[in-house]
């Protein structure tokens, strides 16, 4: 059967209605239930973090934001002129690609030891360990992207003389926006994960560090907060992509 | 008037000099500066391929052509030639009126003759002046192709080559682009070459009417619609002359079949 569609009030409504209803029973209900407050605390002690430690909570958050922020740029900016190199060399593609792959199969908290080795202990190694997350989703869409113009669009181009770089920058690039922004919208995400990781194996500051002191100390309401602002800052970084995406693509 | 295209022995296949596949074996072709000329022929028969080398997309394998006198590499750099495909390839994220506007973006470089702004005068020529901030995907069909041949038109080509333009449209839509493209050719003297799987289509638009056979693709048929016409190339799609050389050329096309 065809079910009947929301009205927009309601589309609204819903989910704030459903988030509503856990952060209810996770107030009321657990602590009936008997989970004890340094294993789950309520939600009103965790909003309780943000304002006694509020600026405990800020103070992380900035390394941490520079590092996610930092890592998305690069990594992403690396993918998209690889993927350029790539699409107009074959030969580089055929020699460089596969070892790419190879390079995305080792596992992040595996590469990261390796990372800290390098760069030592300050901002560099979390910003590359970031970057490193980024990079081969954007590489990956990006060359198809580049790669999904029309036969019919390159014989257009082709009719009317197009020079390489005017094929790239008038037809080319524009194909793979759509492609390199639902990539970015991941990296926003994975960029903050890597940043996080990274402070976990190796730093007194940020998030991640704070994470990882809290569940130690047992200040388990700090490590709810500091969780809840990982994942504000992602779903920030993410908002600021599709914003940018939906002034640049229209159609 | 010197001949827009001189085919000789054409051979056009894919998959180098040795190729299996010949799509245009020996083809031989003259067709009349200024002149209309449908193609017709089954699938597969080289009616694409034949536009695509006259456009330098494609390199014969073999024989010569000559494109308004000269190779057309010449012709394409020097930007004389149009081409509108089946399917618009408008680019989604330009207006109607860039991408009317998109041969002044691209190709410049390479040009020997500068294209002037035409775009507001040809978008009102083919009734696009009210959407022309409109993107490709708010147009229908038929408004998409006019799109097309506004761009193709805009470096005023004398040679325009047309793939089965109209063969995705509704049969009112594709009369009425018929006849506005039919105006367009008069008032221009462009040479078309218009390829097309409708026998009604390719007797009413073309001067002329070749049949391809295929496997290899070669002229089967050649027929001369300009006695069943008045001046201009007009005609009446019912006029019983017009209807006899229909089935003329739809016996050809069976044979080619």
């Amino acid at each position: 059967m065809r079910q009947v569609p929301l009205s927009p009030q309601m589309t609204v409504a819903l989910p704030v209605l459903g988030a509503a209803s856990i952060l209810l029973a996770w107030q009321y209900l657990l602590p009936l239930l008997g989970v004890p407050a340094y294993i789950v605390p309520t939600p009103t002690a965790i909003f309780g973090v943000f304002q006694k430690n509020f600026t405990l909570l800020m103070d992380n958050l900035r390394p941490t934001l520079i590092e996610a922020l930092a890592g998305f740029v690069i990594g992403n900016l690396a993918a998209v002129l690889l993927a350029v190199l790539f699409v107009h060399s074959r030969v580089l593609q055929a020699a460089y690609f596969p070892i790419v792959l190879f390079f995305n199969t080792i596992p992040i908290l595996a590469l990261s030891p390796i990372i800290i080795l390098i760069f030592g202990l300050g901002m560099t190694p979390k910003i590359v360990i970031a970057a490193v997350i980024c990079f081969f989703p954007t590489l990956v869409n990006m060359i198809r992207g580049l790669d999904s113009a029309s036969d019919n669009e390159h014989e257009l181009f082709r009719v009317l003389s197009a020079t390489r770089s005017e094929i790239f920058w008038s037809l080319r690039l524009p194909r793979a926006l759509p492609m390199l922004f639902s990539s970015l919208r991941i990296a926003s995400a994975t960029a903050v994960i890597g940043a996080i990781v990274g402070e976990w194996i190796g730093s007194d500051k940020g998030l991640g560090a704070l994470i990882i002191q809290a569940t130690f100390n047992y200040q388990s309401d700090r490590l709810y907060a500091a969780i809840a602002l990982s994942s504000s800052l992602s779903i920030a970084l993410f908002c600021l992509v599709v914003l940018v995406e939906r002034r640049i693509i229209k159609y | 008037m010197a001949n827009a295209i001189e085919a000789r022995q054409l051979d056009v296949g894919y998959g180098g000099r040795q190729a299996a596949v010949k799509v245009l074996a020996g083809l031989d072709l003259t067709v009349a500066a200024g002149s209309f000329l449908s193609i017709l022929g089954p699938s597969g028969c080289g009616k694409s391929t034949l536009l695509r080398v006259v456009a330098d997309l494609l390199d014969p394998l073999g024989g010569t052509i000559s494109v308004l006198g000269e190779t057309p590499h010449t012709v394409r750099s020097r930007r004389d030639v149009g081409f509108v495909f089946q399917d618009s390839t408008l680019l989604p994220w330009r207006t109607v009126r860039d991408n009317v506007r998109l041969p002044l973006g691209v190709g410049q470089r390479s040009l020997t003759r500068k294209i002037e702004d035409r775009s507001t005068e040809l978008l009102e020529l083919m009734g696009l002046g009210g959407l022309s901030e409109r993107l490709p995907h708010q147009l229908s069909g038929g408004q998409r192709q006019r799109v097309a041949i506004a761009r193709a038109l805009l470096g005023e080509p004398k040679l325009l080559l047309m793939d089965e333009p109209f063969g995705a449209l509704d049969e009112i839509t594709r009369d009425r682009l018929n006849d506005e493209l039919l105006a367009l050719w008069r008032r221009s003297g462009t040479t078309i070459l218009f390829v097309t799987h409708s026998i009604a289509e390719a007797a009413y638009l073309g001067e002329r009417v070749i049949v391809l056979a295929a496997n290899p693709g070669r002229v089967v048929k050649d027929l001369d619609m300009r006695p069943f016409k008045q001046e201009g190339n007009r005609c009446k799609r019912e006029a019983p002359v017009i209807v006899a050389a229909m089935a003329d050329l739809r016996v050809a096309l069976e044979r080619a079949s």
